[in-house]
């Protein structure tokens, strides 16, 4: 679903050369829900937007859904990121002069989809992360877990093929972060591909593949996969 | 998504209230002075009889020589020699010579006091040249002018004065003494600019209420009520005056093609030259004919204050064009993590375009009701720079009204161009780190 080989990324300035990324590698299969750990500065969160097509790369290769995407347009890569990418931010992100539906509906208006699919789509979504009744509410009406969840049906109403995760519970208290760490795990048991950056161990260990990212690289990629139960995923 | 991009325009109207009056404030006053000025403008540069402007000739011929003409210039008018000499030659498929006269109409009810008007001396052609649209009867013949006739047509105004509005074909009336005989009346006609009598006029006045045959009035000695231009002392008497080189008189010609434009030329410097050969003109042959347009140019009609008042305000435009700018800039750049979430979300950098250029669209239109409004108020208040002749002719019709809107929207989304462009080259990964 999503390969990277010996990709790099490297800011320059006129004195100096920054790696993000350097020699970065790693193999997302169709279905799997992986974790990218790593210290602050490590490179998780560029490798992300490398991954989302919001950003280039310098070097190296990157296969998404099989297509190679360097050499991509704005238009095809915009197109790519609309129809087969949804994206799950710590912030957030919802744009605040929007009510719930409106916010949820953004990817569906570039998509050119008719107002009635539309419509079926986001209260769907919107029924899945349980936020149905708040469709009129303004993101600022809304608790931080209700915004999160907001910003997930967001992602889902485009019913994309990989979910990208920024510290998605990041900005959430213990509760709250529960609750969508429990949708995650749901969405994926219903067969999304999700590769979510994530600070907290705890959250890590949840994904069914921890990557560990440090200066730029992948220090483990040849960790044995780990599987959970559901009755596990379930309780925690 | 057109529908979609101005509902959300419509919405950043109302996001932040007070930059957005600021801009709407900048373009509607802008636009309002530019348009103030262009409906005056226009008014005197129009072209006054679009339909045959082109076919219509003014007759220049000089009679005066080098030393008394600048940069080769003929005079504006013709002499009573020249002009009936012409005349008589009918060379063009219509011509007609005229001057302007004041005439007293004298009214049949003794207790009414005689009424002083504007008229004109010209020919029978003078009416179907210039389309002058009649009411009731037409204009006399060419036949009454060779027979130097006392026929008359009047204006609609002076007939409902005269005859309560009533049929007034046929019916005396008294100009100065003298009885004509009513031909034809007409709407009040007095096409701006009113290109035949421009050296009397300057090319606006309210028109004429008695129009009578040219020769009629020569016999009559109506004296000319316009300028006299002479070069040496015509000497005492009308005899006199008819003799001389003052020039007083507009000729024009009606020419339907460019061949008979050019045979007219040809004829009128054969006449210049045989002119030069009687020993009359010691000078070559120097004519013009031109078309209402290039008339109407080369006697500079468009008052200068008119052009500088439209140059001023364009530039004041532009002034308010460039504040809008960095208003635009600061309320997009404002947006960049909204930039951010929609490219994320599959926003090209097109839809940026799009979305941020039919905003602007949206101010201009807001812009533009209010340059609407101030324009209105703008032309109502033209007399207080203009001459009343001229203040009068600024209107806000249709036309003007849509340009208006066109000039505010295209002008909003003008200024928008360099604020979307920034906020396209907006980085989604660097506003959504940043968040």
């Amino acid at each position: 679903m999503l390969k990277m080989t010996h990709l790099a990324k490297v800011y320059r300035t006129e004195v100096v050369e920054t790696y993000a990324l350097r020699d970065f590698n790693i193999d997302v299969k169709e279905g799997e829900f992986v974790a990218v750990t790593g210290p602050s500065g490590s490179g998780k969160t560029t490798f992300l937007t490398i991954a989302g097509l919001l950003e280039t790369f310098t070097g190296g290769h990157y296969h998404l859904d099989g297509v190679e995407v360097s050499q991509l347009d704005d238009n095809a890569r915009s197109r790519i990121r609309n129809e087969k990418i949804g994206f799950i931010f710590q912030a957030f992100n919802l744009i605040p002069d929007l009510n719930v539906f409106d916010n949820v509906e953004v990817p569906l208006r570039y998509r050119g989809m008719k107002a009635a699919e539309r419509k079926q789509r986001i209260m769907d979504a919107l029924e899945r992360v349980g936020l149905a009744s708040r469709a009129k509410h303004y993101p600022a009406e809304l608790s931080g877990g209700q915004q999160q969840r907001v910003a997930i049906a967001r992602a889902l109403a485009g019913s994309p093929r990989l979910l990208l995760a920024d510290e998605p519970t990041g900005n959430l208290d213990t509760q709250m972060a529960r609750g969508v760490m429990e949708l995650l795990e749901e969405i994926h048991r219903e067969g999304a591909t999700i590769v979510m950056v994530t600070h907290d161990p705890e959250l890590a260990a949840r994904a069914q593949r921890n990557v560990h990212v440090i200066d730029g690289q992948v220090v483990d990629l040849a960790e044995e996969p780990r599987f959970h139960s559901h009755a596990h995923t379930a309780h925690s | 998504m057109f529908s979609y991009y101005l509902q959300l325009g419509l919405r950043s109207l109302r996001r932040n209230p007070v930059l957005t009056a600021l801009m709407v404030m900048a373009i509607g006053f802008g636009v309002a002075a530019s348009m103030t000025t262009y409906s005056v403008f226009r008014a005197t540069s129009r072209d006054p009889i679009p339909q045959k402007s082109d076919v219509l000739y003014n007759v220049q011929l000089d009679n005066w020589g080098p030393e008394n003409t600048k940069e080769g210039e003929p005079p504006p008018a013709l002499s009573y020699k020249d002009a009936t000499a012409l005349l008589r030659a009918r060379k063009a498929k219509r011509q007609t010579v005229t001057y302007p006269i004041g005439v007293s109409v004298i009214p049949e009810d003794p207790s009414r006091l005689p009424m002083r008007q504007g008229a004109y001396a010209t020919g029978a052609d003078f009416f179907p040249m210039f389309d002058v649209p009649f009411l009731q009867g037409r204009a006399w013949s060419i036949d009454d002018d060779e027979k130097h006739a006392d026929v008359a047509v009047i204006s609609k105004s002076l007939n409902d004065k005269l005859f309560n509005g009533g049929q007034s074909v046929g019916k005396q009336i008294n100009l100065d003494g003298h009885l004509f005989r009513i031909t034809g009346v007409i709407k009040d006609w007095a096409p701006q600019p009113l290109f035949f009598d421009v050296p009397n006029t300057s090319g606006f006045d309210e028109g004429a209420s008695v129009y009578v045959p040219f020769n009629r009035a020569v016999d009559l000695k109506l004296p000319n009520n316009g300028n006299n231009n002479c070069v040496k002392d015509p000497g005492e008497g009308w005899e006199n005056y008819l003799r001389s080189e003052c020039i007083w008189l507009s000729l024009w010609t009606e020419l339907p093609s460019k061949s008979e434009a050019q045979s007219y030329r040809e004829y009128l410097s054969g006449y210049a030259a045989e002119m030069q050969r009687s020993g009359r003109f010691s000078w070559a042959p120097n004519v013009r004919l031109r078309n209402v347009m290039d008339w109407l140019s080369v006697q500079k009609v468009v008052p200068r204050e008119s052009q500088v008042s439209l140059l001023v305000s364009l530039g004041f435009l532009v002034i308010c064009l460039v504040n809008t700018i960095g208003l635009l800039l600061a309320k997009f750049m404002r947006r960049a993590p909204e930039i951010g979430v929609r490219r994320a979300l599959g926003a090209s950098r097109l839809d940026i375009y799009a979305q941020f250029l039919i905003e602007a669209g949206t101010i201009g239109i807001a812009g533009g009701v209010l340059g609407l409004v101030l324009t209105g108020f703008g032309v109502l208040g033209v007399g207080l720079v203009f001459p009343e002749r001229i203040a009068r002719l600024a209107t806000l019709d249709p036309t003007l009204m849509l340009l208006t809107l066109v000039v505010a929207i295209t002008a909003s989304i003008v200024a928008a161009f360099y604020p979307t462009w920034r906020a396209a080259q907006v980085q989604p990964a660097w506003q959504l780190k940043s968040n």
